[in-house]
C-alpha cells in the first residue's frame, strides 16, 4: 500500500521540477498575483538583466495598497503613491501582464480578486509579493507570500527554489457557538500556538468546524496563518470549494471543469497521513476574540481583562507585554469591554468579503454609530463585493447607521493611502495585524471579527456580540 | 539580481532586546512607496529611532532622535551585527526590510529564530541571519551590554564560526544551499534558468495532466 500523504505532500509532489543534492527543490508556480508595492523592483530586475516573463498569462496584477477609498475620479493625490500605481500599469503593459486598473469594476485587494475571478484554483501553487497570500490555501492550493527577489524569480522562470516545510494539522473539532466566526477561530488558534507557532510549517486546518465554514470563512482562517508564523495554510477540497469555483470567469469551464474537479477531489489528505505536529481546538470553547496588544497572539475572549506583565514568568515575554501595554495605553486588569474606541475599520483581505459585510450589516441594521466614534468605515474588498453589497442594500444599512461606505482597497489595514489612525487613536479593526504603527504612527489597533467591529461601533466600546 | 559574495569580516554588535520585531517596525509602510531598492537605511526602525513622524523624502539628518533607542546610542554607532530576540522579521513579505537593514550597514543578524519569509529575503540580499540557541543569545546580550566598549565578533562564514572577542568560538549552522549562494554571491535566477529544459519538460507533462492550468 502506498504511504498515506497529506494534501501538502500531494501538491508538493505534483509541482517539483527537480531536487538538488542539498534537498532544495525547484517548485513550479502555477499562478502569481502582482500588486504595485512589491513588484516595481522585480520588473526593474528583469529589465536590467534583459529577461522576459516566462508565462505572462500566469500572472494577474491589480493596484490595491495605495489606492484611495474616496473620490476615485480625482485620481491619487499623493504623488509618490501615484507614481507607484502608474509604474505598475507601465510594467504590465511592457511585459504583457493582465491588469485590473483602478477604474476597472473588478479592481480590489489581490487576495479578494484572485478567488473571485477563478484565477485561484484548487491544487495549484500560487505566490504573491504579499504575506497574506496564505488566504488562497482555503481552496486547497499551496499559496504563500514571497519577497520581491522571488517575484522576479517567478516572473523569469515560473519556479521557486524551496525546501519542503514541516506539516502541522490544526483540527477545530465540534461546532462553533452562535455569534462566533472564522475570525474568532483563527485568533484563538494564534492565541494558542503563538505568533511563531507555525514557523517552518505549512498548516492544514481540519475538523468539523472548519468544513462547516463557507469559502469566505475559510479564506479568513487561511489568511491569518502567517500571523501564526506559517507561510501557508491549507484546507481540504470539498463540494463547498468546487461549487465556489464553478462558473468563475478564469476557472475552467464545461467538461474541462469536471476533469479538473475529479483531480481536485483526489488531493485531500489520506486517512492515516502523518503530520509533524497536531493541535486540537474545541470549537465550542471559542468565544468572540479581541486583541489587546501589539502582536496577534496577544488576544483574549471579549469577557477577558488586560493581563498583568508582572504575572508572566518568562522575562522576554513579560518585557513584550510591558512594551505592548505602554504602546496601547492600557492598564493591567482593565476589562476589554471597558476600553473606549475612536474609530472602526471593517474591510481588508481578512474580512472584506460579502459574507463579512453581511455579518456586520446584520449587527448595524437599525442602530446608530455611537457619538464618541470619530469614524466608522466599511471598505469592500473589491469592486464586485461592493456591487453585490449594494445590490443587497447593505450600503444603505451602513450609511443610515452612520458608517462611511468606501471604494475597495487595502485601506486602513496598513494605511498606505490616506486612511489612517492619528497618534493615540484606538481602533476596532477587522484586519490582520495589530503591530505598532500599522494603521498609522502611534495608532492602537484591536483585531476583531466584522460582527464584533460593528457592535463596537454602535456601543463605542467592545461588547460581546452574542449579547446584542 | 546577482549579489556580492559574503566576505568574512570583524564587526561590532548592537543589542536590540525585543522579541517579535515585525517588518512594520523595521521599515514602516510609508517608505514602501519607493520604486527603488536602495535608500531605505535612514528610515530603518523609523518609529523607534526618531521622535517625529517620518515621511518619504525627508532629510533624516535633521530629525530629532529618540535617545532611548539602542541604535542611537553612540556606543553602537558603527555596529554591523544586529543581535535580537526570537521571531525577528515577522509580519509582511516586504523585502524593503532586509534592504533597509543592509542599507543601514548591517551584514549579520543574530537571533534565536527568524520569521520564514524574512529569513529568505535576507539571504537573497546577502544579509546573513544566524540562528543560535536562546542561552547563547542571552550570553551575547550580556557581553554586548556589560562593558563600555561594544562587543566585537569575527564572522567566518566560510568555516561556519563566530569568535566573540576572546569569549570563545561559536559554531554556526546554515542551510548548505544558502551557504553556497552567500559565499559565491550567486544570481539564483541565472542558476534556475540553466534548468530551462527540465522546466519545459515539466510543463509539457503537466499540460497533459492538468490542461486547465494552461488555458
Amino acid at each position: 500500500m502506498p504511504t498515506p500523504r497529506t494534501l501538502y505532500d500531494k501538491i508538493w509532489d505534483d509541482h517539483v521540477v527537480r531536487t538538488d543534492e542539498h534537498g532544495t527543490s525547484l517548485l513550479y508556480v502555477d499562478r502569481q498575483l502582482v500588486h504595485e508595492v512589491t513588484s516595481p523592483q522585480a520588473f526593474e530586475g528583469l529589465r536590467l538583466a534583459g529577461r522576459k516573463p516566462r508565462r505572462p498569462e500566469a500572472n494577474l496584477a491589480v493596484p490595491d495598497h495605495n489606492v484611495p477609498t474616496t473620490d476615485r475620479h480625482l485620481g491619487i493625490v499623493d504623488p509618490i503613491s501615484r507614481i507607484q500605481v502608474e509604474q505598475l500599469t507601465a510594467n504590465c503593459r511592457e511585459f504583457g501582464i493582465r491588469l485590473f486598473d483602478m477604474a476597472d469594476k473588478r479592481q480590489g485587494i489581490v487576495h479578494v480578486i484572485g478567488p473571485e475571478e477563478g484565477f485561484t484554483l484548487p491544487g495549484i501553487t500560487m505566490v504573491c509579493g504579499d504575506s497574506h497570500t496564505s488566504t488562497h490555501g482555503a481552496f486547497g492550493a499551496l499559496a504563500f507570500g514571497v519577497g520581491t527577489s522571488e517575484v522576479e524569480h517567478v516572473l523569469a522562470t515560473q519556479c521557486l527554489l524551496q525546501k519542503k516545510s514541516k506539516s502541522m494539522l490544526v483540527s477545530v473539532d465540534g461546532q462553533l457557538g452562535r455569534g462566533v466566526t472564522a475570525k474568532d477561530i483563527v485568533l484563538a488558534v494564534i492565541g494558542e500556538i503563538g505568533t511563531a507557532g507555525g514557523t517552518g510549517h505549512v498548516v492544514e486546518y481540519g475538523g468539523d468546524a472548519i468544513y462547516a465554514l463557507s469559502m469566505e470563512g475559510r479564506m479568513t482562517v487561511c489568511n491569518m496563518s502567517i500571523e501564526a508564523g506559517a507561510r501557508a495554510g491549507l484546507i481540504g477540497i470539498d463540494e463547498t470549494t468546487i461549487d465556489y469555483v464553478r462558473g468563475r470567469p478564469m476557472a475552467p469551464q464545461g467538461e474541462l471543469f469536471e476533469q479538473a474537479a475529479e483531480y481536485w477531489r483526489s488531493l485531500n489528505s489520506d486517512p492515516g497521513a502523518e503530520y509533524d505536529r497536531v493541535v486540537h481546538i474545541d470549537a465550542a470553547s471559542i468565544r468572540p476574540q479581541v486583541t489587546w496588544g501589539t502582536s496577534p497572539e496577544m488576544v483574549l475572549p471579549v469577557d477577558g481583562s488586560v493581563p498583568n506583565p508582572v504575572e508572566i514568568a518568562d522575562p522576554v515575554k513579560s518585557g513584550s507585554y510591558r512594551h505592548a501595554l505602554a504602546y496601547m495605553g492600557l492598564e493591567p486588569g482593565t476589562p476589554l469591554a471597558e476600553i473606549p474606541l475612536d474609530k472602526v475599520f471593517i474591510g481588508s483581505c481578512t474580512n472584506g468579503r460579502i459574507e463579512d459585510l453581511r455579518a456586520a450589516a446584520d449587527v448595524a441594521r437599525g442602530h446608530k454609530v455611537a457619538d464618541t466614534i470619530k469614524l466608522a468605515m466599511v471598505v469592500p474588498g473589491s469592486g464586485l463585493v461592493k456591487a453585490q453589497a449594494e445590490a443587497e442594500g447593505l450600503d444603505k444599512i451602513f450609511t443610515e447607521a452612520g458608517f462611511e461606505w468606501r471604494e475597495p482597497g487595502c485601506s486602513m489595514c496598513l494605511a498606505m493611502n490616506a486612511d489612517r489612525l492619528e497618534p493615540g487613536e484606538r481602533c476596532a479593526s477587522t484586519s490582520n495585524r495589530n503591530f505598532e504603527g500599522r494603521q498609522g504612527q502611534g495608532g492602537r489597533t484591536h483585531l476583531v471579527s466584522p460582527a464584533m467591529a460593528a457592535a463596537a461601533a454602535i456601543h463605542g466600546r467592545f461588547v460581546d456580540v452574542r449579547e446584542v | 539580481m546577482p549579489m556580492q559574495p559574503f566576505e568574512n569580516f570583524r564587526g561590532t554588535v548592537v543589542p536590540l532586546d525585543r522579541a517579535n520585531v515585525d517588518t512594520d517596525a523595521i521599515i514602516p509602510k510609508q517608505f514602501l512607496k519607493s520604486i527603488a531598492r536602495t535608500g531605505f537605511g535612514p528610515n530603518l526602525f523609523d518609529e523607534w529611532r526618531y521622535l517625529d513622524q517620518g515621511e518619504p523624502g525627508q532629510d533624516c539628518a535633521n530629525r530629532p532622535l529618540n535617545p532611548d533607542f539602542v541604535l542611537n546610542d553612540p556606543k553602537y554607532a558603527d555596529a554591523t551585527i544586529l543581535l535580537t530576540r526570537h521571531n525577528f522579521g515577522c509580519g509582511s513579505s516586504r523585502e524593503h526590510a532586509p534592504w533597509a537593514l543592509a542599507d543601514y550597514g548591517f551584514k549579520v543578524l543574530i537571533a534565536p529564530s527568524f520569521a520564514d519569509i524574512f529569513h529568505q529575503n535576507a539571504i537573497k540580499n546577502g544579509l546573513l541571519p544566524i540562528v543560535l540557541d536562546e542561552a547563547i543569545v542571552d550570553r551575547l546580550f550580556e557581553l554586548a551590554t556589560d562593558s563600555d566598549e561594544p562587543l566585537t565578533i569575527d564572522v567566518d562564514l566560510h568555516n561556519l564560526k563566530l569568535d566573540a572577542d576572546g569569549h570563545g568560538t561559536i559554531e554556526i549552522d546554515i542551510d548548505p544551499f544558502h551557504h553556497h549562494c552567500l559565499i559565491h554571491g550567486l544570481d539564483d535566477i541565472g542558476l534556475t534558468l540553466t534548468h530551462g529544459d527540465e522546466i519545459a519538460a515539466y510543463e509539457d507533462r503537466r499540460r497533459a495532466e492538468a490542461p486547465w492550468l494552461f488555458g
